[in-house]
């Protein structure tokens, strides 16, 4: 970032309905993976969506999810799975990262800013009921720390004796990418040296999927082929599939990641951040949102629209948000359309709300290091014509340079992240 | 040891994550088997729930070790 000092992220950490850590789940996502399942954990019978993106629980083998590894089960009870993920992925990070600060002096630059879109509904759902069948003497004194949002960047600092700025973010969709754009200001403006920042989410329950419906959000024409619902940009799209994760990054200063010899898998060099003031639910039909925080990460970046290789859509899937985002980057772009690769990787793996950004993120960065594109699944005839490359079915290589990013979420918060490859300066 | 002694044991190992062996008689919740205040009060809400009995809290501070709970409940239990 130009107003500051260089950023770069040296870890990546993620557990997502692909798997339980960064290399299944990117692999998986370019085998052309779907994470899609028929929701078998909470009664979906009189629910009109009833699948989901849910992650892989297991053993810890073959890219498996399995908890213990990560936090003791006493202190899995008292959180809500969203902490857990995060605690996850913050881990899996710091570890890629090389950076497990043990002298004061490390500890008080290393920071956290995890956030979180919802946070604990699962436990909060549960805690109502007891409170109303039992009676007040019978909730745990855990239920308020381990349902607060904040608590994922709390758990983390105290796991890992991480003492600089803790913080948490929540805005909704844009939660993930909110995080790690906040995060890596404080390490450009010098409040920390590291900030390990993402998202995370654990909303596939019962409450949330009922909620979700009633705003009409959720894709309800696929429940017999879970795999086929999440089509981004496809004609046949009908709402989101709902995943659930969290994905964490470790961001340095270039100077601090360059003096202890850390691996660079890319440079954050713009976030862009705008409101739509316009609906609680639905995007702005002009994309103006979107597109003004889009170029407002360009701003920052000193970069001109046609140098985006690839970009990450927000892409839910929702029949009004796709084609939305899609006029706002061809907008952006103009005669650069051409060129342009954009893939909704939800098409895989679901909206992950509040840890979709973080995830997405590091996709992006990923794409970046091994120049290819991941996929949009399922888009089989898509809604508009378009010059831009929406990466249909399979993976493909394309040099990658330039990836960015968007998120946008409930309340019209948008927020885009520019990344570059650290040689691409 | 008897069965009251059986079942806050079990108790103490599941919610404090410690091992069998640790929870002696005079063990302290907070300086010998790691808990801190929040988990006491978890803990004495499950010996009400396993034994059917309410500890009011003036009582609850009296209880500190395994012992202590262990003679609480015996002299208290409904079930």
């Amino acid at each position: 970032m130009n107003l500051g000092r260089r950023v770069v992220i040296t870890g990546l950490g993620m557990v997502s309905p692909l798997g339980g850590d960064v290399t299944a789940s990117w692999s998986r996502l370019l085998a052309g993976e779907s994470g899609a399942r028929t929701v078998e954990t909470f009664d979906v019978s009189d629910l009109p969506c009833k699948i989901g993106c849910q992650v892989p629980r297991g053993d810890g083998l073959n890219g498996s999810f399995n908890a213990d590894m990560w936090m003791e089960p006493k202190e899995q009870r008292k959180v809500d799975d969203f902490i857990i993920f995060a605690v996850s992925a913050a881990t899996q990070a710091l570890a890629d990262a090389g950076w497990a600060p043990k002298t004061y002096e490390d500890q008080i630059e290393t920071g956290v800013l995890i956030g979180s879109g919802i946070g604990g509904l699962g436990g909060i759902y549960d805690g109502s009921v007891l409170l109303k069948d039992r009676g007040p003497r019978r909730l745990s004194p855990f239920f308020i720390p381990g349902r607060l949002i904040n608590l994922a960047s709390g758990y983390v600092s105290i796991m890992h004796g991480l003492k600089g700025p803790n913080h948490a973010v929540v805005t909704a969709c844009s939660t993930g990418a909110h995080a790690i754009g906040d995060a890596a200001r404080l390490v450009a403006f010098g409040d920390a040296e590291v900030m390990v920042a993402g998202g995370a989410e654990s909303a596939v329950n019962r409450l949330s999927f009922a909620g979700f419906c009633a705003c009409r959000a959720l894709s309800t024409a696929f429940n017999d082929r879970p795999q086929a619902a999440s089509r981004p940009y496809d004609r046949d799209r009908d709402g989101f599939v709902m995943g659930e994760g969290a994905g964490c990054v470790v961001i340095e200063s270039l100077e601090h990641a360059k003096a202890r010899g850390a691996r660079i898998y890319a440079e954050i060099i713009g976030y862009g951040l705008t409101g739509d003031a316009y609906h609680i639910t639905a995007p702005s039909a002009d994309g103006d949102g979107a597109f003004r925080c889009m170029k407002a990460a360009l701003k920052r970046a000193d970069l001109e629209p046609s140098a985006i290789d690839y970009v990450n859509a927000h892409g839910t899937s929702t029949p009004l948000g796709d084609e939305i985002e899609l006029g706002a980057v061809q907008r952006l772009v103009g005669d650069a359309a051409e060129g342009l690769t954009m893939s909704s990787t939800k098409s895989a793996i679901g909206h992950l709300l509040g840890a979709a950004g973080a995830v997405e993120a590091i996709f992006s960065v990923l794409a970046i290091r091994d120049q290819i594109v991941p996929p949009t699944l399922n888009l089989d005839n898509p809604s508009v014509e378009t010059p831009v490359d929406l990466v249909p079915h399979r993976a493909k290589s394309k040099r990658v340079a330039v990836a960015l990013s968007n998120s946008f979420g409930f309340g019209g918060t948008n927020a885009s992240l520019v990344f570059r490859h650290i040689d691409a300066a | 040891m008897s069965d009251v002694a059986d079942r806050v044991k079990k108790i103490v190992v599941e919610h404090l994550g410690v091992e069998p062996d640790k929870v002696v008689d005079n063990a302290n919740f907070i300086d010998d088997l790691g808990a801190d205040s929040l988990d006491t009060v978890e803990l004495v809400m499950a010996f009400e729930e396993e034994f059917g009995v309410e500890i009011p809290d003036d009582a609850a501070e009296t209880i500190v070790t395994v012992g202590d709970a262990v003679r609480f409940l015996e002299k208290n239990k409904k079930s």
